[in-house]
């Protein structure tokens, strides 16, 4: 009997606590997307809560929160640890396939200063197509094996694009095509959606707690977070594509990381680079 | 192949301001890769600065320095023009050297 | 007091659960709690939103059967299960939780 009362209160918190959380009440009219709102609500969010920032320096992720760590940076940045792959990648994308095609063949502008453009929405596929997977479809067209998407070469190719790219603001577009909407929708429900056993969302971190520290490490703000990409972490002590960042973001939150390039992570880039539009390309970057 | 030798020597007065870049796996012998086989040991033992003939920086490392390690130091009586030799010297006997033109 | 009624109802919560096993576990017990734990995993792959610690769960048990420890096999399958449960709940209720998050 005692047994059975405690059993149906626990139930009755549970059950009131899932009605609290389904029944908030949506801020806006219906379910109508409205990505334009959507990024100045997210820009607008970031720039009030550190309004000692400058908007441009947000893509500095935690050195623009942090003076001591934006000290270390500076002087770091005179001799970055992302040079050698920096070298490479230009190496790389400058060497024909054996087809003697190269690189160059598959991008607008021969692959230079195209960066902010990715990821672009491909209205013939019906998905999102970013930069790591256009590489390697240019590598499987002309006959190449396609790279691992987490590091090494990727990273290298991706730090070389993003170099000849920086200061060109993101420039994201959402075509008028149904499809091209619903990736973003999707891509923005994944941000917020809390996954893993330690229950958390990209945003748990990204939006919320952006400049507090997590064990050792400064949270990056969101806003302007996959403009540096590639990074060097000296975690990893190597180079980091948008996938592994990505991958190891869900298996630090014990979650396990879906396929790199999965649809869930492509939307996802779709929404995070969209909601940055206009912050400058500052990759490839350097991070603790 | 390029360089693994990364290094800029700026002149101010009497200071000569030396920044470095190597790369190098410097695995320490305790990591395991992926099949769960150790990763020997492979790490720079002796970095050398050489100016005008003696050596101006000698660093003897060990495991514990991290991967593609940098390097800052200063030092005085080198004029601007000057070379500035950088070598190293690894546990397996690899080695590579360079010249930079202090600036 | 209210402590006491507390231990008192966990107790006879628990009871019943403990006093079950009294024979050590078979192998056909490990299959039958494998099988549930393994198809609530499933459940939860095809949600996207599986978790590292079911998958390790269900390794743990695994290997436990493979050394003939069946008590502890059993035990990390229902772990798994418990676990693999949980995140088909977190992924349930996050298909409208989620908006709560949101910059608006």
């Amino acid at each position: 009997m005692r047994a059975c009362a405690l059993f149906s209160s626990v139930l009755t918190a549970l059950g009131f606590a899932v009605f609290v959380a389904t029944a908030l009440p949506p801020a806006r009219a219906a379910d109508a997307p409205d990505p334009a709102a959507d990024a100045k609500a997210f820009r607008d969010y970031f720039v009030k809560k550190f309004p000692k920032v400058k908007l441009d320096d947000f893509v500095n992720g935690p050195y623009s929160m942090n003076e001591d760590m934006r000290k270390q940076w500076e002087e770091k940045e005179q001799f970055p640890p992302y040079e050698f792959a920096l070298e490479a990648g230009k190496e790389m994308f400058a060497t024909p396939f054996k087809n003697g095609k190269s690189y160059a063949d598959c991008f607008a502008n021969g692959g230079i200063g195209v960066r902010q453009n990715y990821p672009m929405f491909d209205e013939k596929e019906g998905k999102v197509v970013t930069l790591e997977l256009a590489l390697n479809r240019c590598r499987e067209a002309n006959g190449e094996k396609p790279y691992s998407y987490v590091k090494d070469e990727m990273a290298s190719l991706t730090a070389y694009m993003a170099f000849t790219s920086r200061g060109k603001p993101f420039d994201i577009k959402i075509p008028a095509d149904p499809r091209a909407l619903e990736a973003y929708q999707e891509g923005k429900r994944y941000f917020y959606t809390r996954r893993g056993q330690l229950n958390f969302s990209c945003a748990t971190c990204h939006v919320q707690s952006p400049g507090e520290r997590i064990r050792a490490e400064t949270l990056a703000p969101a806003l302007g977070i996959l403009n540096a990409m590639p990074i060097y972490r000296s975690e990893w002590s190597g180079m980091g594509t948008i996938s592994r960042r990505f991958t190891t973001c869900n298996s630090q939150i014990r979650g396990v990381p879906l396929e790199p390039q999965s649809d869930e992570y492509r939307n996802l880039e779709y929404y995070l680079s969209y909601v940055s539009n206009g912050l400058p390309i500052s990759g490839p970057g350097a991070r603790p | 192949m390029a360089s693994t030798i990364r290094v800029r020597a700026i002149n101010s007065g009497d200071i000569t301001e030396v920044q470095a870049l190597i790369q190098h796996p410097m695995d320490s012998g305790y990591v395991k890769d992926a099949q769960g086989q150790t990763i020997p040991a492979h790490f720079i033992q002796q970095l050398t600065f050489e100016y005008d003939g003696k050596a101006v920086f000698v660093a003897d490392w060990g495991p514990a320095v991290s991967k593609d390690p940098y390097v800052k130091f200063a030092f005085k009586g080198a004029k601007k023009g000057d070379d500035l030799k950088v070598s190293w010297v690894d546990n397996k006997g690899a080695s590579d050297a360079t010249t930079a033109k202090i600036q | 007091m209210s402590r006491t009624i507390g231990a008192i109802a966990l107790a006879a919560v628990l009871l019943p659960a403990t006093l079950i096993p009294a024979r050590a576990a078979s192998d056909a017990d490990f299959k039958t709690a494998y099988a549930a734990a393994d198809a609530a995993e499933k459940q939860a792959g095809a949600l996207r939103n599986q978790w590292t610690t079911t998958e390790a769960a269900l390794a743990a048990a695994r290997k436990a059967a493979e050394a003939g420890d069946f008590d502890q096999a059993v035990a990390q399958a229902r772990e798994a299960d418990a676990l693999a449960k949980a995140s088909i709940f977190q992924a349930t209720s996050e298909k409208e939780a989620w908006k709560a998050l949101e910059i608006k």
